[in-house]
């Protein structure tokens, strides 16, 4: 029996909706057990290429108002039973439904598994074999992966020690199991407790932290501020240029908020402002300080346009002030212009902050302000608090599983049950924080032992 | 030089009588090949060459494999065994794990008997030197006598002989385990003949003489009351007849090894070969785990008839005035006279990456090995592999697929695919921790896993063929009875609060009740009238199938998926480096490793999941193309 695999099927932000594609032989049992349809009957054979309009639910609430397609093998593209659910392509709400879908059974594919099987299955012909292999052999595309890698160095030297400590215990179990008669203390069930309830806080403040890494997947949440005719939508459309843009809805309650989404250097910037940035009437003034401290506090990363060319006001202060304790960056626009304001006292108020002198119009600056913003989030400036990032959702997937595995290891010490027993749950536990980082091998563990324990004849 | 002659033809010769050679002979007589096993010393037959004692955990388990797929090593023991105990009966029955005591010259002799007795196999003294090897395919040996035999197939278990040298303190010469001659002439010519050899080491400590022992010092380790036998073939074991005892090093044992260190051949750097690490000498204890105040001694006897006991712990490589001074400031050691002195043993092993999973060596076709020569350690280890190496060696001659066991059916498959696959670096030792399937693989259900497998070779017995086929009859019976049989709650409900068990409101099934951890079968005795005396070997199946079922079938899917990728066989000339989309790495060593499956492939280092699946899809593209 093959696992049943599930994956986002559109590009991120494409299009206004996300397809989520799932196949496998428990597709079928899978989706009825997340999504209701409007006539409250489970799909079934007779649902077979049509499309139900529904609900997807996580236990009592509606994520999304979604549209399932159920296509039953083989006459499908992986020759498997397949879903396919239509959603609207937010990125929360994909990303929930495909979480759903992996906690009620699915595996995330991996690169180009569908193909794979289509292939395997006899579903797409030789020529197109070539094609997959490269899929699965190619490298991930450039700086984004590397980027990427930088930042999880941070998240693999952490999964290192909880492996490390995890270990620790695995081997003296272990040697307990396979050396009863050596003059070796039997380790026990409290400390075994103590030490896994430690590990499991680590592991579920990981699994949190993926909130966090949204950043990456989600975009950094991005506030454009400054006076009326400083430049902002200048700004904005520049970046669109360069980027390709984004337009999401979000639905719900914060349906009417437009966004935008762009990407820098890898990194999505979702730029938030909740009176809509292309007006041009005076932000501060008409929304008033409660607001734009408002939209200060969602803001990750602020951007602060101050125009060179004119001298500062009290706008342009009283920003400054609620700047200080942020993550800012100021730029100087209209530098093509003559300078009139004052530089050094913007300086001196603003202390630690980056300043970039720019002329959007002419293009300047532009390109130190996408370095900045993405520097800022590499080297872990932008939410110091929290700086490991889960931003993969097959990490957090096996983490949530070797979260699982540590909670099966307590229920079982808390039954009193065999040694042994556990000692299972916990080297699962210990083997999906290997797959994240890409280190699983067992011969570790008799290394731990014969290192640790003197044994022998 | 004298003319070498011509001395007879064999299908199969066994060169080495140790407890792999003598497993391989009597797999290839019994299965109708005329069988030939050669000894330096007939003496040495299935000598025990080290520590007193068969079983132990992951051990037992190769001994029950053994058994049930009709080797001898279980039977033997049980013949020589002369305390039984079970061991971590504290924990689950995946490593429960029985231990028996051998006299060791009882399992020489009755091993020595099974060979002279068993029909095909002939038994002779004498030192094989050389191969006959014809366009890289094995066709007899050499004696040194210059006797020359043919032989289809040749099976190589020469344990520590090969090349052997001891190493006592500063003192070191030529020499085989217990005071044998070594095998000098065969490693040469091995290596003639293309065959990569390499050095281990081993050692083992003294034999003291039991009567200077002060035993009233010491921790008494009796047998366990209730025996059990090692062989599926034998429904009682005799009770234990000897204990074992306990001691501990101190601080001044302790001073005298450091302060002598270098006179040890491991620390003076004489010894060269890589020693196992769960078999670490005293001193080598001492240097890497400082902080230790005391090391444990088990002081095991060697036997009925002899005032010999072996020391376990104790092995070094110290000279023999360090050894009996440091062993006399051991509680009940103070007055110890010193028997045989502890040595250690390099000899020539060859890496197991070279051969196949059928145990054939990859450079010279018909050319078997088995045991320690394959950088094994143990005996149960070695008779594993000699039971293998045996039947996959008349497999060979009849043109018949090799009899391979996977991980997920037996130890053996476990050991001898982390052998093959893995490769190793050391003598190599078998461990519960080693078997992924392990709640599958117990030693109690050995029989059933393998018993009908053995019977298609044709090893089992019909004697042996019975009585598996009346146990199985006899579970399942019970099975259905416990799974029928419902109980009503005012029957039930005193009895379950007795075992602090959650009352019932409706009828259920024995097997219900089974299922809770606190109740057991023995216990249910009281509710369940109606069952029938049955034989404990049948009741702990029962037991065990019923209260670990749900971790039992955790595994089997895992298995299940596991057997699928195991089950994609492989060619072994497949080429590799025409494969697009592999990488370099990946290439070579598919190259080298030839793997039968894309299962095993998957499990040698440097081959990434990417490859695999790069490989799955040019299997298919292969398929197809065949097709059309």
């Amino acid at each position: 029996m093959e696992d049943t695999i599930a994956a986002v099927a559109t590009a991120p932000g494409e299009s206004g909706i996300g397809i989520i594609r799932m196949s496998g032989e428990k597709s079928l049992n899978i989706i009825n057990d997340i999504f209701k349809s409007k006539s409250k009957n489970k799909l079934s054979a007779i649902d077979d290429r049509k499309l139900v309009y529904g609900h997807i639910y996580e236990k009592n609430n509606i994520i999304d108002e979604v549209l399932v397609a159920y296509m039953k093998g083989p006459r499908t593209y992986t020759k498997e039973d397949v879903v396919e659910i239509n959603c609207h392509g937010g990125m929360i709400s994909i990303r929930r439904i495909l979480e759903l879908l992996l906690r009620n059974g699915a595996r995330l594919a991996e690169k180009g598994e569908f193909t794979k099987r289509a292939f395997l299955n006899g579903r797409i012909d030789l020529s197109q074999a070539e094609a997959v292999i490269d899929l699965i052999s190619s490298k991930t595309d450039k700086g984004f992966d590397i980027a990427l890698n930088q930042l999880e160095g941070n998240l693999s030297e952490h999964i290192k020690r909880i492996r490390e400590q995890l270990l620790q215990i695995i081997a003296h179990i272990t040697v307990n199991i396979e050396y009863p008669d050596e003059d070796i203390e039997e380790i026990t069930y409290e400390n075994i407790l103590l030490q896994i309830n430690d590990i499991t806080k680590k592991v579920e403040y990981l699994i949190n932290s993926s909130e966090t890494g949204k950043i990456i997947k989600e975009g950094l949440q991005t506030v454009i501020i400054g006076k009326p005719n400083v430049g902002k939508s200048s700004l904005l459309n520049a970046l669109l240029k360069e980027s390709r843009a984004i337009v999401t809805e979000i639905p719900g309650t914060t349906r009417d908020i437009i966004e935008e989404m762009l990407n820098v250097n890898g990194i999505p910037l979702k730029i938030i402002d909740t009176a809509g940035i292309r007006e041009t009437s005076d932000q501060v003034e008409k929304i008033g300080v409660e607001k734009t401290k408002e939209s200060f506090n969602k803001g990750d990363v602020i951007i602060f346009i101050l125009n060179a060319a004119e001298e500062l006001t009290n706008e342009d202060f009283m920003i400054m002030d609620l700047l200080k304790n942020k993550k800012a960056i100021v730029l100087f626009n209209k530098t093509d212009l003559p300078v009139q304001c004052d530089i050094e006292e913007v300086k001196k108020r603003l202390k630690d902050k980056k300043i970039i002198y720019t002329s959007i119009k002419e293009g300047k600056g532009l390109k130190e302000l996408e370095e900045t913003i993405s520097d800022m989030v590499y080297t872990g400036q932008i939410k110091q608090d929290n700086p490991l990032l889960i931003t993969n959702i097959r990490h957090k997937n096996l983490l949530e599983k070797s979260r699982n595995n540590l909670n099966d290891a307590i229920c079982m010490l808390k039954r009193n049950e065999a040694l042994d027993f556990i000692e299972i749950d916990l080297r699962n536990a210990w083997e999906s924080l290997g797959d994240i980082i890409g280190e699983s091998i067992t011969e570790d563990i008799i290394d731990e032992v014969f290192s640790r324990f003197c044994l022998g004849k | 030089m004298a003319e070498n002659f011509y001395m007879g033809t064999y299908d199969v010769i066994v060169v080495g009588a140790g407890h792999a050679g003598c497993e391989a002979a009597l797999s290839s007589a019994r299965l109708g090949l005329r069988t030939l096993i050669f000894s330096i010393n007939l003496e040495a037959i299935a000598l025990m060459a080290c520590n007193p004692s068969v079983g132990a955990t992951g051990k037992a388990h190769l001994v029950r494999e053994i058994d049930a797929l009709g080797g001898e090593m279980g039977i033997n023991i049980d013949k020589a065994s002369i305390q039984s105990r079970m061991l971590n009966t504290a924990k689950g029955p995946a490593v429960h794990s029985l231990r028996m005591q051998a006299d060791k010259h009882i399992y020489h002799i009755e091993m020595k008997k099974v060979l002279e007795r068993q029909k095909n196999l002939d038994l002779k003294q004498g030192e094989v030197v050389d191969l006959i090897v014809e366009n890289q395919t094995v066709k007899g040996v050499i004696t040194k006598t210059g006797a020359l035999y043919e032989s289809k197939t040749v099976i190589i278990a020469t344990g520590t002989f090969l090349k052997g040298r001891i190493f006592i303190g500063e003192w070191s010469y030529e020499g085989g385990p217990s005071g044998l001659s070594p095998a000098n002439d065969l490693s040469e010519n091995l290596k003639n003949h293309g065959i990569m050899l390499r050095r281990f080491k081993t050692g083992t400590p003294a034999r003291v003489d039991g009567k200077t022992l002060n035993y009233d010092k010491m921790i008494e380790q009796p047998g366990d009351k209730e025996t059990m036998p090692f062989s599926f073939m034998n429904d009682h074991l005799h009770k234990s007849r000897v204990s074992c005892w306990l001691t501990y090093t101190n601080k001044d044992t302790h001073s005298v090894i450091l302060k002598n260190i270098n006179r040890s051949a491991l620390y003076g750097g004489q010894i060269e070969g890589v020693g196992p690490r769960y078999c670490p000498s005293i001193e080598d204890k001492l240097v890497r785990f400082s902080d230790k105040e005391r090391h444990q001694l088990f002081i095991e006897p060697e036997g009925l008839n002899t005032d010999e006991v072996y020391v376990q712990g104790m092995s070094t490589s110290l000279p023999e005035d360090v050894q009996e001074k440091f062993y006399r400031t051991i509680p009940g050691l103070e007055k110890v006279k010193f028997i045989r002195p502890a040595y250690a043993i390099e000899y020539d092993c060859i890496d197991p990456i070279d051969l196949n999973l059928s145990l054939e060596h990859k450079k010279l076709k018909n050319l078997f090995c088995a045991g320690q020569f394959n950088g094994s350690s143990g005996y149960e280890e070695a008779a594993a592999q000699g039971l293998m190496a045996g039947i996959n060696a008349v497999h060979k001659i009849r043109e018949k697929e090799p009899f391979i066991l996977d991980r997920s059916e037996a130890y053996i498959g476990v050991l001898i695919d982390d052998l093959v696959t893995k490769g190793t670096n050391e003598p190599y030792r078998i461990m519960t921790s080693r078997a992924e399937y392990r709640l599958v693989l117990r030693q109690d259900n050995a029989d059933l896993r393998l018993t009908e497998k053995g019977y298609k070779i044709g090893l089992i017995s019909d004697e042996r063929y019975e009585k598996f086929l009346t146990k199985k009859k006899l579970i399942k019976k019970e099975m259905d009875r416990v799974m029928t049989t419902y109980v009503s709650p005012t029957d039930i409900n005193l009895f379950l609060k007795k075992y602090n068990s959650s009352p019932v409101k409706n009828r259920v099934t024995l097997l219900e009740l089974l299922k809770r951890p606190e109740i057991t079968y023995n216990a249910m005795s009281e509710i369940d009238k109606n069952r029938s005396e049955i034989d404990d070997r049948i009741t702990e199946q029962i037991e065990i199938q019923i209260k670990y079922s749900g971790y039992i079938e955790k595994q089997m899917q895992q298995i299940e998926k596991f057997k699928k990728l195991e089950n994609r066989k492989l060619d072994p000339d497949l080429n590799y480096s025409k494969i697009q989309g592999l990488r370099i790495e990946a290439q070579q060593k598919l190259m080298t490793f030839k793997p039968l499956s894309v299962g095993q492939a998957s499990r040698i280092s440097g081959v990434s999941p990417a490859d695999i699946n790069v490989l799955l899809i040019h299997l298919e593209k292969e398929r197809r193309k065949n097709q059309r």
